[in-house]
C-alpha cells in the first residue's frame, strides 16, 4: 500500500511530477561498528516537502550525507532525472544543485551577512562589490520573507536568522534540492512557524525540500511525504494525508515489548529528597537551548529517569546540577540550598556523576588509568597533607570493586587515551560507583558497553539505589528506562513534557512525548 | 615649548612612525590570516641589513629598498614553511626566527658597520614644504614616508574590498569554514605572509637607509615586538594602525627631543604608554574580544597553536 | 601509535623504541651543526676549526666550563617560569619582564639601606624579587583566569613595560651620579652580592636554580598538587568537573613562575652585574621559553637543554675572538636546532 502511494503524484503540490527528481536505490553504508544505512530506497520530488523521521542512530543523517556527497555509499545507486550519477564529494553534489543545510553553520561570526554569502558564491569578481551582493540578498530575502539585513554582523543574529543565511547561500548558488538537517532544533517557536512558511514558499517555487527531524508535529505540519527510518533501514513512506501519529510513532520506535519485570518498591513521599530542582530556567546564549520551568525530585532509594532525544536539554540539566550553568529557580541538595556550590563541595556531599562524553568530560587522556581513578576523590588518597598520593590504595580499591561488580578493569598502567570507548566508560563507572554516594547522576551510562558489562552496570545502579542512593538516569534507551526507573520524566525542547511511573504508561506514549507529539 | 621643539618632535615622529607603521601593517595582514609572527623583529632586521648592504654596494638607495622588501619576504617564507606547512608552534617559531635573523644579519652586516651611505634623500614637495612648522617635518621627507599612508590605505582596500582579502580574512577567522567554501587556506596564508614580509622588510629598510643611514647589529631594538603590540592596539585594522604609529612615533620623538634638552620628564614613562593602553583596551573589551580578534588566532593565544 | 616493544631491529642493544627516542634527540643538533658548518664555510671560515675552538674554549678550561654554568643559571630560572604555568596549559612569554622586575624589586634594599648585613640583605632581596616577579606575572594570570586577556598577549606586553621601567629607574631616581651618562645604578654593597663559588663568576644561584628544579619535579610527580596540575594540563574540562579549582591554580602558578624568574633577575644583577643596569639579560627570558618548550616542560630535560643552549651561548665570545665572527652568530646555531624540532613536532602533532 505504501509503495503505490509514494508513486502517486502529490495532489497538493503546485506542479505535480510523477518522476522523482532524485532517487536513491539500495543505498548501503557501513561503518566499523554499525551498518548506518541498510539498502535504503528513497524518492525525492520537485515541488514537494518530504520529512525523514527517525530516532538518533536511525541512519537518517548518514543517508542525507550520502546524498550530499559527503560520504560514498558502499553499495547502491543514485539517480538524477532518471540518469545514474556518482558523487565523489560535496562539489559534485553541488554541481547537481543539491544543497545541504547542516546543524553546524558554516558561518563566520565576525563577518557581515553579505561577506559570508560572498565567500560561498560560485563566481566572485576580484574587486568585491558588497553592495551588489547585498541587493541580491535583499531580493531573495523579500521573496521568501526571510527578513535578513545583509549588512548585519552574523554574531548579532539569532540561530534562526543564521539558518536563513545558510538558506540564502544555497539559493544564490542555485540549489534545486534543499536538505535541512534537524532545522528546528535551535529555533524558537515563532521561528519554527516562519520556517514552515518558508518551506511552503520553496515548494511553490518547485524546489525539492527534504528535512530530517524527529519531531512529529513539525513533520505533520509541513511535509507532504513522510519517510520513517529505524536502525539503518527505511521502514516506510506515507503521504501525509494517509498517515496518523500512532502509526508513525510505532514505525519509529518499533513494537511494544512485553511487560517488564520490576520490583515495585514504593518510596515514601515524606523522605527528604537528595536532589530538588524547582522551576529551573536557564537563559542560553543567543539561540541556544534553554531549560524552561524544569522541576524534578530525586529521593534516596529511588531511580528517576529522564527520557528524551539527545539535545532536548539533558546536558543543560547536568550543567545546572554541577553548577556550571547559571539559572533561575531553586536547586537543593540533600535539603541544603546548593546554588553557587563549587563542584568540590557537591562531591564532598555525596555527588557522583557519569558524564555524557567520557573522553571529553570525564577522563584525562594523558594520565594513566590509576591516576584517573583518583581524580574525583583526591582528598581521600592524599597523604601527609598532600605531599604524596597513595596509589597503592587506589589500585586496591579498584581491584576490590572489580571483584564486587564483575566489571572487568582495563590495564591500570596505560594512558587512558589508548583505551577504547567501552574501557573509558568502565573507568568512569568504577570511579564514580566505587563508593556509596548520595546522588548519582548518570548520563547514558551503558553507552559503548558490551552487553554483559551493560547488565552489570545496571545492576550497580540498582545496588546503589538499594543502598540508599538517589539515581538520576538520563538515557535514550527506553528499555533501560522502563526496567530500572521508579519514575520516568520526559524531556522535550527544554521542558518536562510528562511524568509517569513505568507501570502506568507505555513506550508508545513516552515516544510520542519525546518527539513533540501533541496528542 | 617653542616652535623649533614642536617642529623637531613632529619631524622625528614622522620618521620613527613610518618604519613602525610598515611593520605593523604587514603584521596586521599576517594576523588577519591567522598567523602571529613574534619574529617580526627578525624580518625587519633582515630588511635593514640587506637594504643597507645593497645601497652601499650599488650606491642606489631605491635598489636598496627593493632588496629590503624582497629579503623580508624571502625570510618570512621560512617562517611560513615552519608554521603553515609543518604546523610548528607559532610563538616558538617566531622567536626562533628572530634569533636566527639576529645571527645571520650580524654576520652579513659585519663588514658594513659604520660605513656611510647617502641613503634615501629627502624629496621636497614644492609649496607645501614652505609651510611653517609642518613644512619641514611633513613635506621634506624621503619617498617611503610619502608612501606609507597610501600603502596603508591600499592594505585596507586589499583586506576589505577585494575577494582575495575576504578569503584571506576567512582563513584567519575559521579555517573549517574556509575549507567548506572551497578555499585553500595554506596557499592564502603563504601569500599573506609574503606580503607581510615585504612590508616588514621595507620597514627595516627605512630604518637603515633613510632614518639612521647606518647599520648596526640588532638596530631594530625591539621594534618588532612593539609592532606586534601595536597590531592589538589597532584592533587588527590597518587604518587604526596609523593611530598606533602616531602614538609610538610621538613618544619616541618626544623622548629624543627631551633628552636633547636635558629635560626632567622621563621619556621611558612615555614609552610605556602604548603598551599599557593596549592592556587596558584588552581588559575592557576582553569579553567582546571574540569579534575584534580574528577568531583563528584563538589557538595561538591560548597556547595550543 | 601501538608500540609492541619487541626488538624489531636490534640497534646496539637498544629496543626499536629506545632507538627512536635517541635518534629524535640527537638529529636536531646534528643537522644544526651541519647547517651551521655550511654557513661558516660559505663565509670562508673553517667550520671544524670553529667548532674545535668553541669546544676547547668551553670544555677545555675550568673558566670556560664555569662560564657555561653561569649562563645556565638565568636560563633555568626563566625556563621554570615558563614550565610551571605550562603544566596547566598556560603560556608565559613574560620571563624577560619578570626577570627585570625581580631585579628592580631586589635593588630597592641595597640602594636604600646599603648598610644592612648580608644575613638580612640577601634574603630581603630574594623575597622582594619573588614578590615583584610574582605580582608582575600574577596580574597576567589573574586576567587570564577571569577570561579577560590572553596571557600570551599580556605577558608579552608587560615585558616591554618592565624594560622601560628599568630604564626609567636607572636614568632617573636610581642613577649613579658617579657614572656620568651611563645608565646604571650605584654598585651594590658587598653584602648584597650573592656569594660566589671559588674565584670565578659562578655563584650560589646555581644551587637555588637546581634546587628549585628538583622541588618542581618532586611537587609535579609526587604530590597531590602536582597531580592536580597535571590533570588540568591533561584535560581542563574533566579536571574542572572533578572539582579541581582551575582559577586558583592559574593565578597561583603564574605568581610562582613569575616569582622564580624574579629571583633569577635578582641573582643576575646581584652576582654577575653587581648593580642595576638595563639590558642585563641577553634575552634570557625568551631563550628560557625556548628551553622549556623544547624540553616539553619537563624538569629534568630543562636542565639538559639549558646546558646545551648555555654551551652554545657561551660560544659567542669564543667565536668572536678566534673566528672574527660577530657574537650573535651563535644564535644561528640555536635557531637551526629549534627549526628541526619545530618542524618535526608540528607534523607529529598533526598525525596523532
Amino acid at each position: 500500500m505504501s509503495t503505490s502511494a509514494s508513486m502517486r503524484p502529490d495532489s497538493i503540490a503546485a506542479g505535480p511530477h510523477s518522476m522523482p527528481l532524485v532517487s536513491l536505490r539500495r543505498i548501503t553504508k557501513r561503518f566499523p561498528a554499525v551498518v548506518a544505512n541498510d539498502h535504503v530506497d528513497l524518492d525525492i520530488y520537485s515541488g514537494e516537502v518530504q520529512a525523514i523521521l527517525g530516532e538518533n542512530g536511525s541512519g537518517k543523517s548518514t543517508l542525507m550525507k550520502v546524498l550530499y556527497g559527503y560520504y560514498r555509499a558502499d553499495e547502491g545507486d543514485i539517480f538524477f532525472d532518471g540518469k545514474p550519477v556518482v558523487f565523489k564529494s560535496p562539489q559534485d553534489a553541488r554541481r547537481f544543485r543539491i544543497g545541504m543545510l547542516f546543524q553546524n553553520f558554516t558561518l563566520i561570526p565576525a563577518f557581515t551577512v553579505a561577506e559570508n554569502v560572498a565567500l560561498f558564491l560560485p563566481e566572485l569578481k576580484i574587486r568585491l562589490d558588497l553592495k551588489e551582493i547585498a541587493e541580491r540578498i535583499r531580493d531573495i530575502s523579500e521573496k521568501y520573507q526571510l527578513r535578513i539585513d545583509p549588512m548585519a554582523y552574523v554574531w548579532r543574529l539569532s540561530m534562526g536568522e543564521q539558518q536563513k543565511i545558510e538558506l540564502i547561500k544555497l539559493l544564490l548558488a542555485n540549489a534545486r534540492v534543499l536538505i535541512f538537517d534537524e532545522p528546528t532544533r535551535v529555533l524558537a517557536p515563532h521561528e519554527i512557524e516562519n520556517l514552515m512558511h518558508v518551506f511552503r514558499q520553496l515548494k511553490a517555487d518547485n524546489y525539492a525540500v527534504l528535512f530530517i527531524t524527529h519531531k512529529l508535529r513539525e513533520a505533520f505540519a509541513s511535509a507532504d511525504r513522510l519517510t520513517v527510518m529505524r536502525r539503518g533501514a527505511r521502514i516506510g513512506t506515507l503521504m501525509r494525508a494517509e498517515a496518523d501519529e500512532r502509526q508513525i510513532v510505532s514505525m519509529m520506535f518499533g513494537a511494544e515489548p512485553q511487560a517488564v519485570q520490576r520490583d515495585g518498591s514504593r518510596m515514601s513521599v515524606t523522605t527528604r529528597p537528595v536532589l530538588e530542582l524547582a522551576s529551573v530556567t536557564t537563559a542560553g546564549a543567543l539561540g541556544e537551548l534553554c531549560l524552561e520551568n524544569v522541576s524534578l525530585t530525586v529521593r534516596p532509594h529511588e531511580v528517576v529517569g529522564i527520557a528524551g532525544v539527545s539535545g532536548s536539554g539533558q546536558k543543560e540539566i547536568g550543567d545546572v546540577i554541577l553548577g556550571l550553568l547559571p539559572h533561575n529557580g531553586a536547586k537543593r541538595f540533600d535539603g541544603h540550598d546548593a546554588t553557587g556550590w563549587p563542584i568540590s563541595r557537591l562531591r564532598q556531599h555525596g555527588l557522583a556523576m557519569i558524564p555524557e562524553n567520557p573522553l571529553w568530560m570525564g577522563v584525562i587522556g594523558s594520565m594513566t588509568v590509576t591516576e584517573n581513578m583518583a581524580i574525583a576523590d583526591r582528598a581521600r588518597y592524599a597523604r601527609h597533607g598532600g605531599l604524596s598520593m597513595d596509589w597503592n590504595g587506589v589500585r586496591n580499591d579498584a581491584a576490590r570493586f572489580e571483584e564486587r561488580s564483575r566489571i572487568p578493569m582495563p590495564n591500570l598502567a596505560v594512558p587512558a587515551e589508548t583505551l577504547s570507548g567501552g574501557n573509558l566508560q568502565r573507568i568512569v563507572l568504577i570511579r564514580e560507583l566505587g563508593q556509596q554516594h548520595k546522588l548519582i547522576v548518570a548520563f547514558y551510562p551503558t553507552q559503548a558497553l558490551d552487553l554483559p558489562t551493560a547488565v552489570s552496570t545496571r545492576q550497580l545502579l540498582v545496588d546503589a539505589r538499594d543502598g540508599g542512593a538517589g539515581v538520576l538516569l538520563i538515557s535514550e534507551d527506553l528499555d533501560e528506562l522502563f526496567t530500572l526507573c521508579d519514575t520516568i520524566l520526559v524531556l522535550c525542547g527544554g521542558r518536562i513534557a510528562g511524568r509517569f511511573r513505568p507501570e502506568d504508561t507505555t513506550r508508545d506514549a513516552v515516544g510520542r512525548l519525546m518527539t513533540g507529539s501533541v496528542a | 615649548m617653542n616652535i623649533a621643539f614642536i617642529a623637531g618632535v613632529l619631524s622625528n615622529a614622522v620618521l620613527s612612525g613610518t618604519f613602525i607603521l610598515y611593520a605593523t601593517v604587514g603584521e596586521v595582514i599576517g594576523e588577519r590570516a591567522g598567523i602571529v609572527n613574534l619574529g617580526l623583529e627578525g624580518v625587519m632586521l633582515v630588511g635593514a641589513v640587506m637594504g643597507f648592504v645593497v645601497t652601499a654596494q650599488t650606491g642606489n638607495p631605491y635598489l636598496g629598498v627593493l632588496a629590503a622588501a624582497l629579503a623580508g619576504a624571502a625570510f618570512n617564507m621560512i617562517f611560513a614553511y615552519l608554521v603553515v606547512t609543518r604546523r610548528g608552534n607559532q610563538l616558538a617559531s617566531g622567536l626562533t626566527l628572530m634569533f636566527f635573523a639576529q645571527g645571520v644579519t650580524a654576520i652579513i652586516g659585519k663588514a658594513f658597520v659604520g660605513k656611510p651611505i647617502t641613503g634615501l634623500t629627502d624629496l621636497r614637495i614644492p609649496g607645501l614644504a614652505e609651510l611653517p612648522v609642518v613644512g619641514h617635518a611633513l613635506f621634506q621627507k624621503d619617498l617611503l614616508v610619502y608612501l606609507v599612508i597610501p600603502i596603508t590605505v591600499a592594505a585596507w582596500f586589499l583586506l576589505y574590498r577585494t575577494s582575495w582579502g575576504l578569503r584571506m580574512r576567512a582563513v584567519g577567522e575559521d579555517k573549517t569554514v574556509a575549507f567548506a567554501a572551497g578555499l585553500k587556506p595554506h596557499r592564502l596564508q603563504y601569500q599573506a605572509l609574503f606580503i607581510a614580509g615585504l612590508l616588514g622588510g621595507i620597514g627595516g629598510g627605512h630604518l637603515s637607509i633613510a632614518y639612521t643611514k647606518t647599520w648596526q647589529e640588532g638596530m631594530t631594538a625591539g621594534a618588532g615586538f612593539i609592532a606586534v603590540g601595536l597590531v592589538i592596539f589597532a584592533a587588527w585594522s590597518p587604518v587604526r594602525a596609523i593611530l598606533g604609529a602616531v602614538v609610538f612615533g610621538g613618544a619616541v620623538a618626544l623622548q629624543l627631543q627631551l633628552q636633547a634638552r636635558g629635560a626632567n620628564v622621563s621619556p621611558f614613562l612615555l614609552d610605556m604608554i602604548p603598551y599599557l593602553l593596549v592592556l587596558v583596551v584588552l581588559m575592557l573589551f576582553g569579553r567582546v574580544k571574540g569579534r575584534v580578534v580574528p577568531a583563528g588566532l584563538k589557538d595561538v593565544f591560548e597556547g595550543t597553536g | 601509535m601501538a608500540e609492541t616493544g619487541a626488538l624489531a631491529k636490534p640497534f646496539y642493544g637498544l629496543s626499536s623504541r629506545q632507538r627512536d627516542v635517541l635518534l629524535q634527540a640527537v638529529t636536531p643538533p646534528l643537522i644544526a651543526l651541519a647547517g651551521f658548518a655550511a654557513l661558516l664555510a660559505a663565509y670562508g671560515k673553517n667550520p671544524l676549526a670553529a667548532y674545535w675552538d668553541v669546544l676547547h674554549g668551553t670544555f677545555g678550561s675550568v673558566r670556560g666550563l664555569t662560564e657555561v654554568f653561569v649562563i645556565m643559571i638565568p636560563l633555568m630560572f626563566c625556563a621554570l617560569a615558563v614550565a610551571i604555568p605550562a603544566r596547566i596549559g598556560m603560556v608565559n612569554v613574560g620571563g624577560e619582564g619578570q626577570l627585570y622586575i625581580g631585579a628592580i624589586f631586589a635593588a630597592y634594599a641595597p640602594l636604600t639601606w646599603p648598610d644592612l648585613p648580608t644575613a638580612v640583605m640577601l634574603p630581603l632581596m630574594m623575597c622582594a624579587a619573588f614578590i615583584g616577579g610574582g605580582l608582575w606575572a600574577g596580574l597576567c594570570g589573574y586576567l587570564r583566569a577571569k577570561s579577560l586577556v590572553s596571557e600570551v598577549l599580556s605577558t608579552l606586553l608587560m615585558n616591554s613595560v618592565a624594560g622601560f621601567l628599568l630604564q626609567y629607574l636607572v636614568f632617573g631616581v636610581w642613577h649613579d651620579p658617579k657614572s656620568s651618562n651611563f645608565p646604571q645604578s650605584k654598585p651594590y654593597p658587598a653584602a648584597a652580592v650573592l656569594p660566589h663559588l671559588g674565584t670565578g663568576r659562578l655563584h650560589v644561584g646555581l644551587f637555588f636554580a637546581l634546587g628549585t628544579i628538583a622541588l618542581f619535579w618532586f611537587v609535579l610527580y609526587k604530590t597531590r598538587w602536582g597531580y592536580e596540575m597535571r590533570a588540568i594540563g591533561g584535560n581542563q574540562e574533566a579536571a574542572r568537573r572533578s572539582g579541581i579549582p582551575i582559577v586558583r591554580y592559574i593565578v597561583l602558578l603564574f605568581v610562582i613562575g613569575g616569582g622564580i624568574a624574579g629571583i633569577g633577575g635578582m641573582a643576575e644583577t646581584s652576582a654577575i652585574q653587581g648593580r642595576l643596569r638595563p639590558g642585563f639579560s641577553s634575552s634570557y627570558g625568551y631563550i628560557g621559553f625556548l628551553v622549556s618548550w623544547m624540553s616539553g616542560h619537563n624538569p629534568l630535560l630543562i636542565v639538559v637543554i639549558s646546558f646545551l643552549l648555555a654551551v652554545i651561548t657561551s660560544g659567542r665570545d669564543v667565536l668572536q675572538i678566534t673566528q672574527d665572527l660577530p657574537g650573535a652568530a651563535v644564535n644561528i646555531l640555536m635557531a637551526l636546532i629549534l627549526f628541526v624540532v619545530l618542524a618535526r613536532r608540528g607534523t607529529q602533532a598533526e598525525t596523532r
